[in-house]
């Protein structure tokens, strides 16, 4: 496929309420740096079902075009119908590059829409540029769990399209909204859509466990011992309103739920505040928190690798300095 | 019912060190593992037979001879029969690509098997390149439904039923088949292989495809010439310099110090 404009899109993701997910609003950070570097637009596509609300998020946080497609069918995210709409976009417009948020669904669709164009597709980027020498988009990805970043380019095929993991960047400031909005009547039918939701698991609402959008987090690995552990990190987390969250090898031994998973296989988080508790720091967590704004890293092994990533240390028992902690900050707040 | 399972033979990414003096990814004596990934898929293969025995299960994997070892493990554990797509025209294919080999391949492997899979289970991603694209690549190439992030398969009258991974609990998607399907951790052990398996694996037969064997493919869509993802550089990543250690006298002095220093940086 030839590119037409060199115009940089955003896939926004909603969700059933027609709300945006944060990353899409996330992604408008790198994406205005990419398209005033192509010299293009930036423009928020947005697919759903009563969007209003996402359409003028994107504008908002400026996006200089929203293309939407609204309709019933959009409301719950399904491969084929969203594969369908995508593509007759990316087919229309033709744009040189396209970023999607690295969600369950957007590394479900990604694949899918880049096989669909026979395009490349970067999964999972950290980074993101305008390689000087060629003028493609340079996408940076972890490979070999985090021990290897590789730099990718898409130099023959449009449009570029990568998936960037959800609080890598964040979003950028509102601004005045000056969006144009483009209205698509794009529509799949019934049969043209091959799964059914035939029913929904919820976790308990105490259960769910925001670690991409929380400020602070208080994260538990190995070293805290037990699901017993775990409570002095929820008291300190408590006094600082921040997120629990775990390393694997916590998950694995079952002392608390995937959903607090940070790393490789779990979240990727940027919060301003890390805390790891008993957590070595295995390149895999790593790859999950180290875009933490400040580590802090408690630990009774002084060569543990977090240390490594650490702004702030403390080596010794996490059982007598996350209480005290708790305790001082308690102190200076009452 | 038939199930293709994909899998890829992977080094331990658990295992990989980086040399500290040249600052590069040490390889050598680093285990070759079947992806933990692909092997929640074969479990998930081998649950569909123990409620319905006649049940056939075939293994299919794309890479260097060796990863014909990958292959015998999975004959160990629960597969019936085994196909490695080996060609050296196929090296350094991307997702595209090797997606493209792997589609035109399971068109080889269903007619020598005489009859077509009714699904096709893949790990959700390789734990070294980590893109979880492959799988819902083939679903394209085929032109077959999908369903990510499975945890367990269910037969039904209708289809397949998919315990799925969603992000705030879990969904049952309801899929025709043909599809594809793609495996994440389950709440369950994968089986270990019996000594009986393991040494019919050793001996068993695994029928090599090769570039000339799969008649029906373009070369200008394998390996490095059918790849639009080109790498442009890899590095090891930078390490971080140093923080400060909390070191006072008591405990409650660290505390105390640790409360310091992060009001200091405006983080509490």
């Amino acid at each position: 496929m030839e590119a037409k404009t060199k115009d940089l899109w955003v896939f926004l993701e909603t969700n059933e309420d027609g709300t945006a997910k944060n990353v899409g609003i996330e992604l408008l950070n790198p994406g205005r740096h990419l398209a005033d570097k192509q010299g293009g637009k930036l423009v928020s596509v947005v697919i759903g079902c009563h969007t209003d609300a996402a359409v003028k998020e994107a504008g908002a946080h400026g996006a200089d075009q929203v293309i939407v497609v609204d309709s019933e069918e959009f409301q719950r995210y399904t491969t084929d119908a969203y594969t369908a709409a995508l593509a007759h976009l990316l087919e229309k417009y033709a744009p040189t590059s396209m970023l999607i948020g690295a969600t369950p669904n957007g590394r479900d669709l990604g694949p899918r829409l880049s096989c669909r164009l026979g395009t490349g597709l970067t999964a999972d980027c950290t980074a993101l540029d305008i390689d000087e020498a060629s003028g493609n988009i340079a996408w940076t990805r972890p490979a070999f769990g985090g021990n290897l970043m590789a730099v990718i380019l898409c130099p023959d095929h449009r449009p570029q399209l990568g998936t960037v993991r959800p609080g890598v960047f964040k979003k950028p400031d509102v601004c005045e909204d000056k969006a144009e909005i483009i209205r698509e009547d794009f529509h799949v039918s019934a049969d043209q859509i091959r799964t059914t939701l035939l029913e929904t698991i919820r976790e308990a609402a105490g259960e769910i466990v925001d670690l991409e959008g929380a400020d602070i987090i208080v994260s538990g690995g190995r070293g805290v011992g037990g699901p017993e552990g775990f409570q002095i990190l929820h008291e300190l987390a408590d006094v600082l309103g921040a997120t629990v969250g775990a390393s694997r090898a916590a998950v694995d031994e079952g002392w608390i739920t995937h959903s607090h998973q940070v790393g490789q296989t779990g979240k990727t988080v940027g919060p301003k505040l890390y805390i790891a508790c008993g957590i070595s720091g295995a390149i895999q967590h790593l790859a999950g928190m180290s875009s933490s704004d400040v580590i802090v890293a408690i630990n009774k092994d002084f060569d543990a690798p977090i240390f490594g990533v650490a702004d702030y240390g403390f080596v010794g028992n996490l059982f007598e300095i996350v209480p005290a902690l708790t305790a001082e900050i308690k102190k200076a707040r009452a | 019912m038939n199930i293709l399972v994909c899998v890829k033979q992977v080094p331990d990414t658990n295992e990989i060190k980086i040399d500290p003096v040249t600052n590069t990814l040490v390889r050598d004596g680093v285990p070759s593992i079947v992806n933990p990934f692909d092997g929640y898929a074969l479990e998930a293969a081998a649950r569909l037979r123990d409620d319905a025995p006649d049940t056939r299960i075939v293994v299919l994997s794309m890479g260097p001879k060796q990863a014909e070892n990958a292959l015998r493990e999975c004959l160990a554990i629960a597969a019936d029969n085994a196909y490695l797509v080996t060609d050296r025209i196929f090296g350094g294919s991307d997702t595209l690509a090797t997606s493209y080999i792997l589609s035109r391949a399971i068109a080889k492997v269903e007619e020598l098997e005489g009859t077509k899979f009714d699904a096709i289970f893949c790990g959700k991603q390789a734990i070294d390149g980590d893109t979880a694209q492959v799988g819902p690549e083939i679903a394209e190439h085929l032109g077959y439904p999908q369903v990510t992030y499975a945890l367990e398969v269910k037969s039904a009258e209708d289809g397949l039923h998919v315990y799925r991974e969603a992000e705030d609990g879990k969904e049952v998607i309801g899929v025709q088949t043909p599809c594809l399907i793609t495996f994440t951790k389950p709440s369950f052990d994968p089986r270990f292989p019996t000594i009986k398996r393991k040494m019919a694996a050793r001996k068993a037969q695994i029928t090599q495809l090769t570039a000339a064997e799969l008649t029906n493919i373009d070369p200008e869509h394998a390996g490095l010439k059918g790849s639009p993802t080109k790498v442009k550089r890899t590095y090891v990543p930078p390490r971080k310099e140093a923080g400060v250690v909390v070191k006072e006298e008591t405990t409650e002095a660290s505390a105390h110090k640790l409360y310091e220093l992060l009001s200091k940086a405006h983080v509490i």
